[in-house]
C-alpha cells in the first residue's frame, strides 16, 4: 500500500445499482455467509437493525414490567404484587425503557441511516461499531441477569443512596446495576466517538456542515453530549460499588461522605441523557416530516442551533431534579431561571415544524399522523416540564405523578412516536417493502388514545398528591378512579404497539415493493435502492444542496447534486474521506472488513464485569488479559487498511 | 391487606355554614401562608400551560385542515414552495411571544420563592423530625430541657403560628411533605434541612415521605393536627406528663410483657425509656393512627398489628413478636391505658 493509494484520485464514473461496476463493489463489501457471517459482520446496516430489534426487545420487557404495575395499582389495596417485586419492577422498567430502549434504539436509526444520508459506505469505524453495539446487548443480559433470580435492582432508576448501600441493600441488586452500567457506558461512549467521527470526516463531498440532515445534528449533538455526560455516571456507580465492596465511604454520611453527590453526579449525567434521547427522535420529524408537506424544513439553520442549544443549556439544569434537597435558595433560583430557558429552543423546534405544515400540503400517511401527534405530545410534555422548572412549584409536584405524567409524555411522546413514524417511513428503504397504511392508522389512533387516556390523568393523580413508587395506596385519598382509568389507557397502548409489531411482520413478507423513493423524499438514502445495497452508492454522490433529490423543483441556485455519477472508489473497501466543515474531498479511507474483534472484545470485556461482581480474581486476571489481547490482535497493523508502508 | 381509614384526615370545614370534604393529599387548595401563593403559581402556570397546549393544537389543526388552493395538488410531485428559505416569521413571532411569556412567569417564579423562603415572623416552636424507615420521631424542642418531649407519626400544631422544622434521617433518604400546608422538603441524611409551615385553618391534615426509601415507602405517613393555640398548649401539657401506671392485674402482665418484648425498641417515658428504634409509645391512645398512617387507632386494630405486623406492612421493622392469645390481649390491654 502506498500512500498514493489513499491520495489518488478517483474517477468520476456514471453507476447505477445495475452496472458492472455493482458486482465488483457486492464482492468486496458482502459478509459471508453462514453465522461466521452474521457474527463478525460490521455492516452499519446490519448493526442499525439489530439495535432496532434489540431495542423492540427491550421495549416490549419494560412495557410488560409497566402493565404489571397497572394491574397492581389499579385499585387501592391490591396484592399482586410485593413490595419487594413493585421495587424491582419499577426499577427495571425505568432501566430498561431509559437505558436499553431509548438511546439504543436511536442508535439504531443513526447506524443504520447516517451512512446513506451522508452519502457514505459505512462509518468510520465499523468494527468500533460493532463492539458497541456486542457490548450494549451483553450489558443488556447482565443488568438482567439478576432479576430473573429475583435479586434484581431495586432501588429506581436513579439509584438514591444510602438506600442503595450495603446496610439498606445487601445481596447482588445493587451491584449488578451498578456494573452494568458501567458496563452499558463503554458501549455509548464508543459509539458516540464513532458517530462524532463520522460526521466530521466521511460526508460526501459537498456536503457542508449546514447541509446535513438534522437527524445528523441530533445524534451529533446527543453523542458530544453523552461524551461528558456518561463519565460522570460511571464513575459513580463504579464508587457505589467500590463503597459497597470495599468499604470506601465516597457517599456514607456517616464518616463524613455526602449522599447528595451521588444525586449531583446522577443527574449531571441524567439530564443530559434525557436530551440525548430526545434529540435525534426530534431530528427524525425534522426529515421525514417535510417529505409529507411538500416542502423543505421551516428554519433549517434555526432547528440545527436550537438541537445545540438545548444540549449545552441540559448541561446546567441538573439541579431541577434536586430543588427539594435543601440547597440554598440562590443556587435553586439560577436552576430554575436556565431550566425555563429550554422553552426557547423547544419553541423554535415547535414553530419550525408548525410552519412547515401550514405552509406546505399535508399527506396523510401514517407516517405524518405520528408526527403530527408527536407535536401535540411534544408541547403537553414540554409545558409541564416548564411547570416542574419553577422551584417552589416544583416542591409540591416532584415526586407525584405529576412528574411521572410528564417524563412519559416527554419520552414516549418525543422518542416513540417518532421512532414509530421513522419505521413507517424508512421500513421500505430497510426492506424493500411498504407498510401497511390500514393497519398504520389503526395502530396510530389506538396508540395515540391509548397513550393520552393512559398519562394524562396522571398529571390529576399528582395534583391529586400521590407520590410515585408507591406500590399501592389507601382508598378514600381519590385516588382510585384515576388509577383504573389510567390502567386501562395502558393496555389500549399496549394494543397499540401490538398493532405496530404486526403490521411490521405482515409488512415485512406481504408489503407492497417499494421501489427506492416511495415517499419522493429529498435525501440521499432515497437516491439507492431499497434495500440498500451492501456498499450502500455503486458511486460517491457530490452533494451541492440540502435536498439533493429535490434541486430540480427548487430554485435553489444553477448548482446541482450529482447522484449516480461520482466518486468510483472500488479498489478495496473503501469511502471517501473529506473535511470537516466544507466537506472537500480529502483522502480516500481505506475501511476494515468483517471482523470476529468485536464481538470477542465485548465477550472478554463483559467477562471481566461477571469476575468483578462474583470477586473472581483469576477469572478476572484471565478475562483481562484476554480484552488485551483481543485489542491488539485488532489493532495489530493491516496491509488492506494502509497502515503498512510498502516500499515503492 | 388493610383498609385505611381516611375518614380521619377528611377535613371537615365550614365555610359560610356549607360543609366541603376534600381527599386530604391534595393541594389545589391550600391552608397556610408557607404553600398558598405556591398554589396561585401553580394555577397560574397550569392556565398558562393548557393555553399554549390549545394555541398549538388549534394552530396545528389549521395547519393540516385549512383549505389550500385547488391547483396545488394535481401533480403530487409538485413541492409548495420554490425556495428552501420562508416561513421563518412563524418563528420569530412563536418564539418572541413565548420568551415574553416566559420572562414573565420566571419573575413571577421568583418572587414567589423570595416569599415562601422564610415565614413573616420568627417561629416561636421548632419540631425535630426525624424520619426512619418507615415512620416519623418527633421532638418538640424548648429552652427549658424540662419542656422537650418525644412523640411520633403525629405532629400537632397551634394555627395561625410559623412552626420551624429541623429535619434529620437515621437510615436512608426521606421526603417531608404535608402538600396542603408545605411542599417538600427532602430529608437526607448526614445534614439538618430546615423548613417551615403554618396552619391557619384547624384540621387534621395529612402528610407522606415522598422520597422512595425502600418496600414501605407507600406506608410512611404522618398526620398534622392544627387546633386552637389553648387545646395545643392542653395536648403539649398532657403529652410532657408521664404515664399513668398499671393497675390492674391485666395491665401489670401486660406492663411486664412490654418491659419482656417490646421495651428494647420502644420507649414508654416513666415506665420503659430504653428503647430508640421504634416509635415512642408513651401516650399512644392519643393518635390518631397507627404504623406511621396505616391503621386507624382502635384496639382491635392494635392487638391485630402487634399480632402480626409482617403481614400488615411486609418488611416493617417490626418483628412478628411471639405472643400467646392471652399475652397479646395483656399486652393491648396495657397499651390501651397509655392516653
Amino acid at each position: 500500500m502506498t500512500t498514493t493509494e489513499t491520495q489518488r484520485a478517483p474517477i468520476i464514473a456514471r453507476a447505477t445499482d445495475d452496472s458492472a461496476i455493482t458486482e465488483t463493489l457486492g464482492k468486496i463489501w458482502q459478509s459471508k455467509p453462514g453465522i461466521g457471517g452474521w457474527l463478525s459482520t460490521v455492516d452499519h446496516k446490519e448493526i442499525g437493525k439489530r439495535y432496532i430489534v434489540t431495542a423492540f426487545i427491550f421495549l416490549i420487557v419494560g412495557g410488560l414490567e409497566a402493565l404489571l404495575m397497572r394491574v397492581q395499582l389499579a385499585r387501592p389495596n391490591q396484592t399482586v404484587l410485593t413490595p419487594e417485586q413493585y421495587s424491582q419492577i419499577f426499577t427495571m422498567h425505568g432501566v430498561t425503557m431509559i437505558f436499553l430502549y431509548a438511546l439504543p434504539v436511536l442508535s439504531g436509526f443513526s447506524n443504520y441511516l447516517w451512512p446513506l444520508l451522508l452519502g457514505a459506505r459505512d462509518m468510520a469505524f465499523p468494527r468500533l461499531n460493532a463492539l458497541s453495539y456486542w457490548v450494549f446487548l451483553f450489558a443488556g443480559i447482565f443488568l438482567y441477569s439478576s432479576f430473573m433470580f429475583g435479586k434484581g435492582p431495586d432501588a429506581g432508576w436513579f439509584n438514591y443512596v444510602p438506600y442503595t448501600s450495603l446496610a439498606y441493600n445487601p445481596g447482588p441488586n445493587i451491584d449488578v446495576y451498578a456494573l452494568g452500567m458501567v458496563l452499558l457506558g463503554i458501549s455509548t461512549t464508543v459509539g458516540s466517538i464513532n458517530f462524532f467521527v463520522t460526521l466530521a470526516r466521511t460526508r460526501a463531498p459537498g456536503m457542508s456542515i449546514n447541509r446535513v440532515p438534522i437527524l445528523v445534528w441530533g445524534t451529533l449533538t446527543a453523542s458530544v453530549g453523552n461524551l461528558f455526560a456518561v463519565p460522570a455516571v460511571s464513575i459513580a456507580f463504579f464508587m457505589l460499588w467500590m463503597d459497597r465492596q470495599y468499604n470506601t465511604h465516597f457517599f456514607d454520611s456517616t464518616v463524613g461522605g455526602q449522599p447528595l453527590l451521588w444525586e449531583h453526579l446522577f443527574w449531571m449525567f441524567g439530564h443530559p441523557w434525557v436530551y440525548a434521547i430526545v434529540l435525534p427522535a426530534m431530528g427524525i420529524v425534522s426529515d421525514a416530516l417535510p417529505t409529507f408537506c411538500r416542502r423543505p424544513l421551516v428554519g433549517y439553520t434555526a432547528v440545527a442551533l436550537a438541537t445545540v442549544t438545548t444540549m449545552v443549556l441540559g448541561f446546567g439544569v441538573w439541579v431541577h431534579h434536586m430543588f427539594a434537597s435543601g440547597l440554598p435558595i440562590l443556587s435553586l433560583s439560577y436552576f430554575s431561571a436556565a431550566s425555563m430557558t429550554i422553552v426557547i429552543p423547544s419553541a423554535v423546534a415547535v414553530f419550525a415544524w408548525v410552519a412547515t405544515i401550514w405552509t406546505g400540503r399535508p399527506v396523510f400517511k401514517t407516517s405524518f399522523l405520528f408526527f403530527a401527534g408527536f407535536i401535540l405530545l411534544f408541547v403537553i410534555g414540554g409545558v409541564s416540564g416548564f411547570m416542574t422548572a419553577a422551584v417552589p412549584l416544583d416542591w409540591q409536584l416532584t415526586r407525584t405523578y405529576f412528574v411521572v405524567a410528564h417524563l412519559h409524555y416527554v419520552i414516549i411522546g418525543i422518542n416513540v412516536f417518532p421512532v414509530v413514524g421513522g419505521i413507517y417511513y424508512w421500513f421500505p428503504k430497510v426492506t424493500g417493502r411498504l407498510m401497511n397504511e390500514t393497519l398504520g392508522k389503526w395502530n396510530f389512533w389506538v396508540m395515540f388514545i391509548g397513550f393520552n387516556v393512559a398519562f394524562f390523568p396522571m398529571h390529576i393523580l399528582g395534583v391529586e398528591g400521590m407520590p410515585r413508587r408507591i406500590y399501592t395506596y389507601a382508598s378514600g385519598l381519590g385516588w382510585g378512579t384515576p388509577n383504573l382509568v389510567v390502567t386501562i389507557g395502558a393496555f389500549v397502548f399496549a394494543v397499540g404497539i401490538l398493532l405496530f409489531l404486526v403490521n411490521v411482520f405482515v409488512s415485512g413478507k406481504h408489503g407492497e415493493p417499494a421501489g427506492a423513493n416511495p415517499w419522493d423524499g429529498a435525501s440521499l438514502e432515497w437516491s439507492t435502492s431499497s434495500p440498500p445495497p451492501v456498499y450502500n452508492f455503486a458511486v460517491i454522490p457530490i452533494v451541492a444542496s440540502r435536498y439533493p433529490l429535490w434541486e430540480d423543483r427548487l430554485d435553489e441556485g444553477p448548482e446541482r447534486s450529482s447522484v449516480g455519477t461520482g466518486l468510483l472508489l472500488d479498489k478495496g473497501r473503501e469511502t471517501i474521506g473529506t473535511t470537516s466543515l466544507d466537506a472537500e474531498p480529502d483522502v480516500i479511507l481505506k475501511m476494515p472488513g468483517d471482523s470476529y474483534s468485536p464481538v470477542l472484545a465485548a465477550l472478554a470485556m463483559t467477562g471481566v464485569f461477571v469476575c468483578l461482581l462474583l470477586h473472581s480474581w483469576w477469572g478476572l486476571a484471565i478475562t483481562s488479559l484476554l480484552t488485551l489481547l483481543i485489542t491488539i490482535a485488532w489493532l495489530w497493523p493491516q496491509h488492506s487498511l494502509g497502515q503498512i508502508e510498502t516500499q515503492p | 391487606m388493610t383498609p385505611c381509614a381516611i375518614f380521619l384526615y377528611v377535613r371537615i370545614m365550614r365555610v359560610s355554614g356549607s360543609v366541603r370534604i376534600e381527599p386530604p393529599m391534595a393541594y389545589h387548595r391550600t391552608f397556610g401562608p408557607a404553600v398558598d401563593s405556591i398554589t396561585r403559581l401553580g394555577w397560574g402556570l397550569g392556565i398558562i400551560s393548557l393555553l399554549v397546549i390549545i394555541i398549538i393544537a388549534l394552530l396545528l389543526l389549521g395547519g393540516i385542515f385549512r383549505k389550500r388552493g385547488v391547483d396545488s395538488a394535481a401533480d403530487p410531485r409538485q413541492l409548495t414552495v420554490r425556495r428552501d428559505a420562508g416561513g421563518m416569521a412563524w418563528i420569530y413571532i412563536g418564539v418572541g411571544a413565548s420568551s415574553v411569556v416566559l420572562i414573565g412567569c420566571m419573575i413571577w417564579t421568583l418572587i414567589v420563592t423570595a416569599a415562601v423562603t422564610h415565614p413573616p415572623v420568627a417561629p416561636a416552636l421548632t419540631i425535630q423530625v426525624t424520619a426512619s424507615q418507615w415512620w416519623w420521631s418527633l421532638r418538640y424542642l424548648d429552652d427549658s430541657p424540662s419542656q422537650i418531649f418525644t412523640t411520633a407519626n403525629e405532629i400537632h400544631i397551634p394555627v395561625g403560628q410559623p412552626i420551624r422544622f429541623e429535619l434529620t434521617s437515621a437510615d436512608v433518604m426521606h421526603s417531608f411533605w404535608i402538600p396542603q400546608l408545605a411542599g417538600k422538603m427532602d430529608v437526607i441524611p448526614g445534614q439538618t434541612n430546615v423548613m417551615w409551615l403554618q396552619a391557619d385553618h384547624p384540621g387534621v391534615y395529612r402528610g407522606q415521605c415522598a422520597a422512595f426509601c425502600g418496600p414501605q415507602h407507600a406506608h410512611m405517613a404522618l398526620t398534622i393536627v392544627a387546633e386552637p393555640p389553648e387545646d395545643f398548649l392542653a395536648w403539649k401539657h398532657s403529652q410532657l406528663s408521664d404515664t399513668a401506671p398499671p393497675e390492674t392485674e391485666e395491665t401489670l402482665r401486660g406492663a411486664q410483657i412490654f418491659q419482656t418484648h417490646c421495651a428494647v425498641c420502644h420507649t414508654i417515658r416513666g415506665v420503659s425509656p430504653a428503647g430508640l428504634v421504634g416509635p415512642d409509645l408513651s401516650h399512644l391512645m392519643a393518635r390518631h393512627t397507627l404504623a406511621a398512617g396505616l391503621l386507624p387507632n382502635t384496639p382491635g386494630n392494635l392487638a391485630g398489628w402487634i399480632d402480626n405486623p409482617q403481614a400488615l406492612k411486609p418488611g416493617t421493622r417490626m418483628p412478628n413478636p411471639i405472643l400467646s392469645g392471652t399475652e397479646l390481649t395483656a399486652v393491648t390491654s396495657y397499651l390501651n391505658t397509655l392516653h
